[in-house]
């Protein structure tokens, strides 16, 4: 009896408009953010921050980047893990030339110069499209991860060739290095995800969105009613890198700390996060999260059952969780390929209707 | 037919000056010559059918209209002045709107958000302002929404607002893309096939929507159309193509009784 439009009337457009339009949904909505923002920061710790949270929060931003460009605007890209490294590289080089300036300002630059980066390697999208558009995006990926490991400017000439994030604060609580508490590193995340989707939702309602929707579902009608191509996908690019960019800068400076372009970007970061939007659910915000949230707990989970309850050994449960993933995306393709968003979205029509559903 | 005057029709609606000429159109595909040398004009506010049997390059000079073929000869006049070269979206801004043949809506979205597409020439909102759902970006989406349920309304689709457009039949999806190209508010509305695969109810649905359109917005419009029937009722003036020439043009009366176009149609042995 919860779960109701009944009763709930729209009188103005405005209202209709809203990200939530059934009350039941908004007050659920201002919950979690409640507990994210007022609970968990009080009761984290290390293991839940590090194995759970961070990443979770983390691969979220960057799922709801790919899912921008893939989900909503349909150019599908390979080339995630090297625009995160250009997310990281960039934040790094920014932390240690300025470091004055606040971190923070730094990520969200980063995220910039990822944006112009991603547009950069959009452009072959406007001549190719699908498979072909995958395999140039995929070239990127490659081109990057090499680009870092072989010019020795990007990580500050250091001889193991690693980047390693200098201690920096906020308001005086330190965010970066070795001396952060989990709840401070949480929050940072959790500000950038919060904002991150907020923005994202936005977009994807509003002139813009539709402009990507257009192209992905049709792009010669979409040129017909007066989109124009280049300025539609390069943004969707421009915008889907820079959330990508900022993920890649929080991944390298908050989570990890220390980096290897090739073993923290390279190309398995491009396919999980990839995974990660297609379980969840293509042109879904919430998708982001739900495919976010599944791909990050499942080795936990797994590890749990496997390890600590079944006393199997640790190596055998690893390759099982290959195993799964790999059942699980190919189960997901053929059962619903609008994935866990639209699992939620056909629950909540029935919920609607339930106990009466004729 | 160049004079800039106005006339009046029978059934009492005014049609203005020529808004649209096509001068010597000529189109080819390599050795393929689509449309040869044909001249036309639109005046404004009425309702114009270029007809022809299959493959005579009717939808060629619709494409060419619309900016997706570039003749290789002739120039086509917009509103007093040449156009030059332009891109489909150029073509779109420029208050040209059309429907095809075979539907081309976008599948993964509401009727409502399909519809909203059509008036993204009028969206101005900066990047900022999106992002927040502020000021310009919000006051715009509610103006364009009202904008877009009179349209609903007046083609009466309110109760399929809110659904996919990929789950409704094809009569309605041709109805959806009718009001998705009258949402543009456009000068010019091209109409390719708009009854094609219609049952007769539909038929008749949907040509007196046409009539309504071009009765109520006073929206000139271009049609593709084989129903001969249908096109000879609800069309002010005809041109008739075949093999990539124009056999005839005038009023449907004319174009009845015009040899050519019979012979087209009934078929005599071509040389």
């Amino acid at each position: 009896m919860f779960y109701r439009e009944a009763g709930d009337f729209k009188t103005s457009y405005k209202a209709d408009n809203q990200t939530f339009p059934i009350r039941f949904d908004r007050y659920r909505f201002y919950a979690v953010l409640a507990v994210a923002w007022l609970v968990i920061p009080f009761v984290i710790n290390d293991y839940l921050a590090n194995a759970i949270l961070l990443p979770f929060l983390i691969y979220s931003i960057a799922a709801i980047g790919l899912n921008i460009l893939t989900g909503f605007a349909g150019q599908v890209s390979l080339g995630t893990g090297g625009f995160m490294a250009v997310g990281a590289y960039s934040a790094y080089k920014l932390m240690t030339a300025f470091p004055d300036v606040n971190v923070l300002i730094h990520v969200v630059l980063a995220g910039f110069i990822t944006a112009a980066v991603g547009a950069a390697f959009g452009l072959p999208s406007l001549r190719i499209k699908g498979f072909y558009l995958a395999v140039a995006t995929l070239a990127a990926q490659f081109f990057l991860v090499w680009l870092f490991n072989k010019v020795a400017w990007f990580y500050n000439y250091s001889a193991s060739g690693q980047i390693n994030a200098p201690e920096r604060t906020v308001l005086g609580v330190p965010v970066t290095g070795a001396n952060t508490a989990p709840w401070a590193a949480y929050l940072v995340c959790l500000g950038f995800v919060t904002v991150a989707a907020l923005i994202a939702r936005n977009l994807t309602r509003g002139t813009l969105g539709r402009k990507w929707m257009a192209i992905r579902d049709m792009d010669i009608a979409a040129e017909i009613i007066g989109v124009n191509p280049l300025t539609a996908k390069l943004s969707a690019f421009a915008v889907s890198s820079f959330f990508v960019g900022v993920a890649g800068a929080l991944f390298f400076a908050i989570y990890l700390g220390a980096v290897e372009v090739g073993e923290a970007f390279g190309i398995q970061k491009s396919f999980l996060v990839l995974f990660m939007v297609i379980i969840g659910g293509l042109g879904s915000i919430f998708g982001s999260f739900a495919g976010a949230a599944f791909l990050v707990t499942l080795p936990v989970v797994l590890k749990l059952v496997g390890v600590d309850l079944l006393g199997w050994p640790t190596d055998l449960v690893a390759h099982f969780q290959l195993v799964i993933i790999g059942a699980l995306i190919m189960f997901f393709l053929i059962a619903e390929p609008h994935g866990l968003a639209q699992l939620w979205r056909v629950a909540k029509e029935k919920l609607r209707l339930w106990p009466f559903p004729h | 037919m160049q004079d800039a005057g106005t006339t009046i029709t029978a059934d009492g609606r005014t049609i203005g000056p020529v808004v649209m000429e096509m001068k010597n159109i000529t189109l080819r595909f390599g050795g393929v010559v689509a449309i040869q040398d044909i001249s036309f004009d639109i005046r404004e506010g009425e309702i114009r059918a270029i007809i022809g049997p299959n493959g005579a390059g009717k939808s060629s000079m619709l494409n060419v209209i619309s900016g997706f073929y570039v003749p290789q000869e002739g120039e086509v006049w917009f509103k007093g002045e040449k156009r030059p070269p332009m891109k489909p979206f150029e073509v779109a801004r420029q208050g040209i709107a059309r429907t095809f043949q075979n539907i081309a809506l976008f599948e993964g979205m509401t009727v409502l958000d399909n519809i909203m597409t059509g008036r993204l020439t009028r969206m101005k909102a900066g990047l900022l302002a999106q992002m927040i759902w502020k000021g310009r970006a919000e006051e715009e989406e509610i103006e364009n929404r009202e904008a877009v349920e009179k349209i609903i309304d007046f083609l009466e689709i309110q109760h399929i607002r809110k659904t996919p457009v990929g789950r409704l039949p094809y009569g309605l999806k041709k109805r959806v893309e009718l009001a998705r190209a009258l949402a543009a508010e456009p000068s010019i509305l091209l109409l390719d096939e708009p009854m094609a695969g219609m049952n007769v109810e539909e038929k008749e649905d949907m040509s007196r929507f046409i009539l309504d359109v071009n009765d109520e917005y006073g929206t000139t419009i271009a049609l593709i159309e084989h129903d001969m029937g249908v096109v000879m009722d609800l069309s002010d003036r005809v041109v008739v193509m075949d093999y990539g020439k124009k056999i005839g043009d005038g009023t449907p009366d004319e174009v009845r009784n015009n040899q050519a176009v019979i012979d087209a149609y009934l078929g005599v042995a071509h040389d």
